[in-house]
């Protein structure tokens, strides 16, 4: 029972460190105009290099740790967003970029948009701007990374807020 | 992956999206495969669907500009000049030689950097991530410089209604020549990268052909077109802003295929270094701003421009308040969409992401119409199709 315990701590810190230093990144267009989502792309090339983070884009949310949602959910992106998120395995983390994905930005009251992405699914860093520029996206990684550096950060399995 | 129905194993239906790998947007395509050949596409569009257009009618002219601009953010810049060149011709204002030469500056630097992108996007489409890198390291040159000049790297906010709202001093004329020098030996060497690389040259010599008589047949517009040999370019046929002023040579290329594609798109930075260049040398002296009337007269008007991706389209209606009555938008790669399904029949599915990427697709600004199926014959409006779309959703 005490090796049982041992052994739990040890694993669990070593999935924290290879969380920490190699986070897989998928993204996601819930609805946005691009700008963030070129900025995000800008945050790969050579200029701004998150990959020295160990960040990776992921095409599949099966595999990712972090999701990346930009713009405004609209009707028809909001059961994708959910499907999307909830393939994620856990411990899973969101990073809602630009002015749209936090408050909904410029498209407030278009009949098509549900809204931010926390009403959709549970947000752990706020990125703003419109678009938000490269380095402000790093600034995100690199804070959600310091968020995980502790196991407990891991938020617990919960029912998803719709 | 699904079967259609034959248990045969022969035939399958591929879904791709509106999630994937292979573009940053949300799209949905259908791909009937019977092994690794494509015989069927289809697409689905609207996930980005927002109703931009509806929301312009709840918004004066001014706020609806700041609107429009977020159609799209790779052409944000096209779409605020095609509406603020209608709502000045609907408004009788005359904008000044300045304004104009600086709103065609500014657009011609986002073609550059939206070449450049989508030249970056095809390539990692192709697996070819070197060259993905290396475009976009320097598209960084043009962000520099359109941040420089406006403020922001993306949405730039350049127009104002009756102008533009900074101006071009000397000093970042020099800045933006110094970009120019270095983004043009750069162009040189992907023109010739993407001619001679045999690796390259097998995912996009004769992929994807549309000739001559399918291209006009599918309405395609912009660099698609041009790769076809349809001269269609608004810049030439119907000169706005101030490209009767700098007039534009139209890129042509004959054969059809991806590797045409390529090559006018890259052809036509040259065309754009050498506009900005004459512009910055012969900028017009004068204001930077006419005064706008809040209310605009009744009428409605059309207007075309230009986009990095062909033409688009404008139909802006006033009924003399200060909201614009209708806003009507009809984007280039809505014209073009149609043009990949047909193309890509007869080609692997590991083709796809290349055929589609060949468009230069832009879903965001593509996802602003809304197709009622059954409707019975039943004419809706507004308001009905408001509900019926909220209530379609909400029985999900």
């Amino acid at each position: 029972m005490e090796l049982g315990k041992v052994w739990n701590d040890v694993f669990d810190r070593v999935k924290t460190w290879a969380r920490v230093n190699s986070p897989w990144v998928l993204h996601f267009n819930s609805g946005s105009c691009n700008g963030c989502d070129i900025e995000i792309l800008a945050t790969l090339t050579p200029r701004y290099d998150v990959e020295r983070f160990g960040v990776k884009l992921e095409g599949s949310p099966r595999h990712a740790d972090v999701l990346i949602c930009t713009g405004p959910v609209t009707l028809q992106a909001r059961d994708r967003l959910l499907r999307v998120y909830e393939q994620m395995p856990e411990p899973k983390f969101v990073i809602a970029v630009g002015s749209c994905a936090i408050s909904g930005g410029a498209f407030q009251g278009c009949y098509n948009v549900v809204g931010h992405v926390d009403e959709v699914i549970p947000v752990d860093i706020y990125v703003p701007g419109c678009p938000p520029r490269p380095e402000a996206i790093i600034d995100g990684v690199a804070k959600l990374l310091g968020k995980l550096q502790t196991p407990a950060a891991a938020r617990p399995v919960e029912e998803t807020v719709i | 992956m699904s079967t259609d129905g034959s248990l045969s194993g022969k035939r399958f239906i591929v879904p791709i999206g509106p999630q994937h790998p292979a573009l940053k947007e949300p799209g949905h395509f259908s791909f009937t495969v019977d092994g690794e050949v494509v015989t069927d596409a289809s697409v689905r569009l609207g996930y980005a669907h927002r109703g931009i257009e509806k929301a312009t009618e709840s918004r004066n002219w001014t706020q609806s500009l700041y609107l429009l601009e977020r159609i799209c953010g790779i052409c944000s810049h096209v779409h605020a000049l095609a509406y603020c060149l209608g709502v000045e011709k609907l408004a009788g204002v005359e904008v000044p030689p300045r304004a104009q030469a600086i709103r065609v500056l500014v657009a011609e630097l986002e073609r550059i950097h939206s070449h450049f992108l989508w030249l970056g996007v095809a390539a990692h489409e192709a697996g070819f991530d070197t060259l993905f890198m290396y475009t976009w390291r320097d598209r960084e040159t043009v962000m520099d410089i359109l941040e420089t000049l406006t403020g922001n790297r993306v949405n730039y906010s350049a127009n104002v209604l009756g102008g533009v709202k900074f101006d071009v001093m000397p000093e970042i004329g020099d800045t933006i020549r110094r970009g120019l020098e270095f983004l043009e030996g750069r162009t040189h060497h992907y023109l010739e990268v993407v001619t001679t690389d045999q690796v390259f040259l097998q995912r996009t010599r004769g992929v994807g052909v549309m000739s001559l008589e399918q291209a006009e047949t599918l309405g395609v517009v912009g660099p698609t077109a041009r790769a076809s040999g349809v001269i269609r370019d608004i810049r030439v046929e119907a000169p706005y802003a101030a490209y009767a002023d700098y007039p534009v040579q139209p890129v042509l290329a004959e054969a059809g295929d991806l590797e045409a594609r390529f090559i006018v798109r890259i052809k036509e930075l040259f065309e754009s270094y050498r506009i900005i260049r004459q512009i910055l040398d012969t900028l017009p002296v004068g204001e930077l701003q006419t005064r706008m009337p809040r209310r605009v007269k009744a009428g409605e008007t059309v207007s075309r421009v230009e986009a990095p991706r062909g033409e688009l389209f404008y139909f802006i209606k006033s009924n003399g308040t200060d909201n614009p009555e209708r806003v009507k938008v009809r984007t280039p790669t809505l014209c073009n969409m149609a043009s990949v399904l047909v193309t890509a029949v007869g080609h692997q599915l590991a083709d796809m992401p290349m055929i589609l990427a060949g468009i230069d697709p832009c879903f965001s600004c593509n996802d602003r119409t809304v197709v009622v199926a059954d409707a019975g014959g039943a004419a809706y409006n507004w308001e009905q199709i408001r509900h019926y779309g909220i209530a379609f959703y909400q029985g999900k």
